[in-house]
C-alpha cells in the first residue's frame, strides 16, 4: 500500500539539500563584509575576528557550507548573536506555542470550511451558495494582520471580552490560554477556511454529479444518506491533500498573526531575529520551517493513499 | 424584415478570434467587470495621485494630530497630523507598483525557465525542476521575509524578494503547459519543416501557454499586494515617512484605542484592491478556459 514511500523518501534528499543551499546562500546577499553586518553596532576588531572564525568567513564558500551543514546535521543550528543562545534551543522553546496556534487554526478552518463547502454544493445557486462564495472571497482577500487588528478593536478595545495581546501556556491556565489564542487562531484559520470551502464545494459538486450518486438515489436512499455516505466520503479525499498544502499558509500566516497579537512563537522569533539582524537565527528558523513543511506534505501524501481505497492494493 | 436578418447575421460572418471570444465572455461576467473597474480606478488614483490627493501625504501638522474623519479630512488624520486620504491614495502607488513589478519579475524569470525545462528535458529539466521544488518547499511569506531581511529593508528589495519568491510558481506552470503542448501535431509539424527550437518555442508554444500564465499572473498580483503590505507592516518594505498601506497599519495598531480610523481605511484599501484582482483573475480563468 505504501510502496511509493521509499522512493518518496529518497526524493526528499535532493530537495532538503537544495533548500539548505538556498538558505545558506542567503547570507551572500548581505551587502559588504558579512562579519561587519552581523556584528551590528559592534566595531571591536577582536569581535569581528571571532565572528569570521566562528562562521569560517576566511575559508572558501563550499567549505563554509560544509561547516554549517555539519552543524545542522548534528542539531547545531548556530548561535544567536544577540541573546547568545543556541538557535536550536530557541526553536524548541517557541515551537509548542505555534503548534498550539496552528492546531486551533486548523480546527476553525475545518469546522467552517468543510460544512460551508458541502452546504454550498448541495444547495447550489441558492442563497447559501452565494453566501459561502462571498465568505470565501472575503477570506482570500483580507490580509490576516488587518483582520487581527480589527478583531482586537472590536473584542478587546470596544467590548473588552478578550485580551488584546500576550500568551498564556495551557499548562498554566487553560482558560486564559484559550482567551489569548482564540482570536489569533481564528485569524489564521480564516483564509484556510476559504480555501477549504472552495475545494470542498468543487469536489462535492463533482461527486454529486457522478454515476454512483445517481445509483444511490435510484435505489431510493434518503438524500441525507446519499450526501453524507456516498458523495461526501469520496469528495473528502482530494480535500485532505489540498488542505494539507495549506500548512505553508499556516506557517507564513503565523509570522504576521503572532506579530499582531504579540505571541512569543515561531513567527515572532523570526521577526525579532530580522529586526535584531540576528541572521543565524533567521537561517535556522527558515530551515526548520522548510523541513517541517516538507515533512507535513509527505504526511499528506501518505494520508491520501491511506484514505483512498483505490490506491490500496 | 430582410434588413433585420442581415443585421443579425452580419457579425457572425467574420469568425471571431479566440482572444476576442474570451474578451466577450469576460465582459459578460459582472463580478469580473467589477474587479476590472476597481483595478482601473485604483491605477488611476495611483498614477494621478498628485492631482487627486487633497493634501500633501507627508505634511505633518501638530494642530491636527489624530483627528477623526471630517469634511476636511475624509479619512481623518494620523499620529503626526498627516491626512489619511492622501496617504491612502499615495500608498496605492507602493502597493500597485509592488504587485505589478514583483509579478513581472516572476513571469519574466519563471516563464522562460519553465519553457526551457519543459522543452529541453533531461538534465536541464532536472536541475531547474529540483531548484523549483526546493524554493516551493519554503512557505511563500517566510522565504520573502528571509530574502528581504538579507537584502535590506526597502520597497525595491521587497519587490525583488516577492518576485523571486513567486518565480517557481510560473516555472512549474509553464513547464507543465509546454509538456502538454509539445506533443501536439502542430508543434511536430513545425519541427518537421525545420523550424529552429527558439522559433518553435516563441511562435508555436508560447501563444498556447499564455492564457493560464495570464490568469496566474492576475491572481499572483493579488498575492503580491498582500505580501508587500505584510513586509511593509513588518518594517521590511516601504520605509517611513513614505506611505504604504502595510506600514500605515503598523503605526495604526499603536493608536487603536484613540484613533481606530487609522487602521480601518488602509486595510479597506488593501482588501478592495486584492478582492478586485482576485475577481478579475477568476473571471479571466472562466473566460480563457476553452472547456467551459
Amino acid at each position: 500500500m505504501l510502496k511509493f514511500l521509499p522512493r518518496r523518501l529518497l526524493q526528499l534528499i535532493p530537495t532538503l539539500f537544495l533548500v539548505s543551499v538556498l538558505i545558506f546562500g542567503l547570507q551572500q546577499l548581505l551587502p559588504g563584509d558579512p562579519a561587519l553586518v552581523m556584528a551590528g553596532e559592534e566595531r571591536d576588531p577582536a569581535v569581528l575576528e571571532q565572528i569570521r572564525k566562528q562562521y569560517h568567513f576566511d575559508e572558501p564558500l563550499p567549505m563554509q557550507y560544509l561547516y554549517w551543514i555539519k552543524g545542522v546535521a548534528t542539531g547545531n543550528l548556530g548561535e544567536s548573536m544577540r541573546i547568545k543562545q543556541p538557535v536550536a534551543e530557541l526553536v524548541v522553546a517557541k515551537l509548542p506555542v505555534t503548534v498550539q496556534l496552528a492546531t486551533m487554526a486548523m480546527f476553525f478552518a475545518v469546522m467552517i470550511g468543510i460544512p460551508a463547502g458541502i452546504l454550498s454544493a448541495v444547495k447550489k445557486d441558492s442563497a447559501w451558495d452565494v453566501g459561502a462564495n462571498v465568505f470565501a472571497l472575503w477570506g482570500l482577500s483580507t490580509p490576516n494582520f488587518w483582520l487581527g487588528i480589527m478583531l482586537i478593536f472590536l473584542f478587546s478595545v470596544k467590548l473588552g471580552w478578550l485580551p488584546a495581546s500576550g500568551f498564556v501556556s495551557p499548562f498554566d491556565d487553560w482558560k486564559q490560554s484559550l482567551a489569548t489564542t482564540v482570536m489569533p487562531a481564528f485569524v489564521l484559520g480564516n483564509a484556510i477556511a476559504a480555501v477549504l470551502m472552495r475545494h470542498m464545494r468543487s469536489a462535492m459538486l463533482q461527486a454529486m454529479g457522478s454515476d454512483y450518486v445517481r445509483t444511490a438515489r435510484a435505489k431510493g436512499l434518503v438524500e441525507k444518506t446519499v450526501v453524507l455516505k456516498h458523495a461526501l466520503r469520496n469528495a473528502l479525499t482530494p480535500v485532505i491533500t489540498l488542505g494539507a498544502l495549506e500548512f505553508g499558509t499556516l506557517l507564513s500566516g503565523a509570522v504576521l498573526t503572532e506579530q499582531v497579537f504579540s505571541i512569543p512563537g515561531f513567527g515572532k522569533l523570526i521577526v525579532d531575529a530580522v529586526f535584531n539582524r540576528d541572521y543565524a537565527v533567521v537561517q535556522g528558523v527558515v530551515l526548520v520551517t522548510a523541513t517541517v513543511y516538507i515533512l507535513l506534505n509527505l504526511l499528506a501524501d501518505v494520508m491520501y493513499v491511506l484514505v483512498n481505497p483505490r490506491l490500496r492494493d | 424584415m430582410s434588413a433585420v436578418l442581415a443585421a443579425s447575421t452580419a457579425p457572425q460572418r467574420a469568425e471571431p478570434t479566440p482572444g476576442r471570444r474570451a474578451l466577450r465572455r469576460l465582459l459578460r461576467r459582472r463580478t469580473a467587470m467589477f474587479g476590472l473597474v476597481v483595478v482601473v480606478l485604483m491605477a488611476l488614483l495611483a498614477v494621478f495621485a498628485p492631482w487627486i490627493a487633497p493634501f500633501d501625504p507627508l505634511a505633518t501638522s501638530f494642530a491636527m494630530v489624530r483627528k477623526a474623519p471630517s469634511a476636511a479630512h475624509w479619512f481623518g488624520t494620523d499620529e503626526v497630523g498627516r491626512d489619511l486620504l492622501a496617504r491612502v491614495i499615495y500608498g496605492g502607488r507602493a502597493s500597485l507598483a509592488a504587485g505589478v513589478i514583483a509579478v513581472s519579475i516572476a513571469v519574466g524569470c519563471g516563464v522562460p525557465l519553465g519553457m526551457l525545462a519543459g522543452y529541453a528535458g533531461g538534465v536541464v529539466d532536472a536541475v531547474i525542476s529540483r531548484i523549483t521544488d526546493a524554493m516551493l518547499a519554503i512557505p511563500f511569506l517566510i522565504l520573502a521575509i528571509a530574502l528581504a531581511a538579507f537584502l535590506g529593508p526597502s520597497l525595491g528589495n521587497a519587490m525583488i524578494a516577492i518576485g523571486v519568491t513567486a518565480t517557481p510558481i510560473f516555472v512549474r506552470l509553464s513547464r507543465g503547459q509546454v509538456l502538454a503542448v509539445r506533443a501536439e501535431d502542430f508543434v511536430e509539424a513545425a519541427r518537421a519543416v525545420g523550424n529552429p527550437p527558439l522559433r518553435i518555442l516563441l511562435r508555436h508554444i508560447l501563444p498556447n501557454i499564455l492564457p493560464p500564465v495570464i490568469v496566474q499572473a492576475t491572481l499572483a498580483i493579488a498575492a503580491a499586494i498582500i505580501a508587500e503590505a505584510s513586509l511593509s507592516f513588518l518594517g521590511l518594505g516601504q520605509q517611513p515617512p513614505a506611505p504604504s498601506w502595510g506600514s500605515m497599519l503598523n503605526s495604526a495598531q499603536r493608536f487603536l484605542t484613540q484613533a481606530p480610523w487609522m487602521a480601518i481605511f488602509p486595510g479597506l484599501a488593501i482588501f478592495l484592491t486584492v478582492l478586485a484582482f482576485n475577481l478579475l483573475g477568476d473571471g479571466l480563468r472562466d473566460a480563457l478556459d476553452p472547456k467551459s
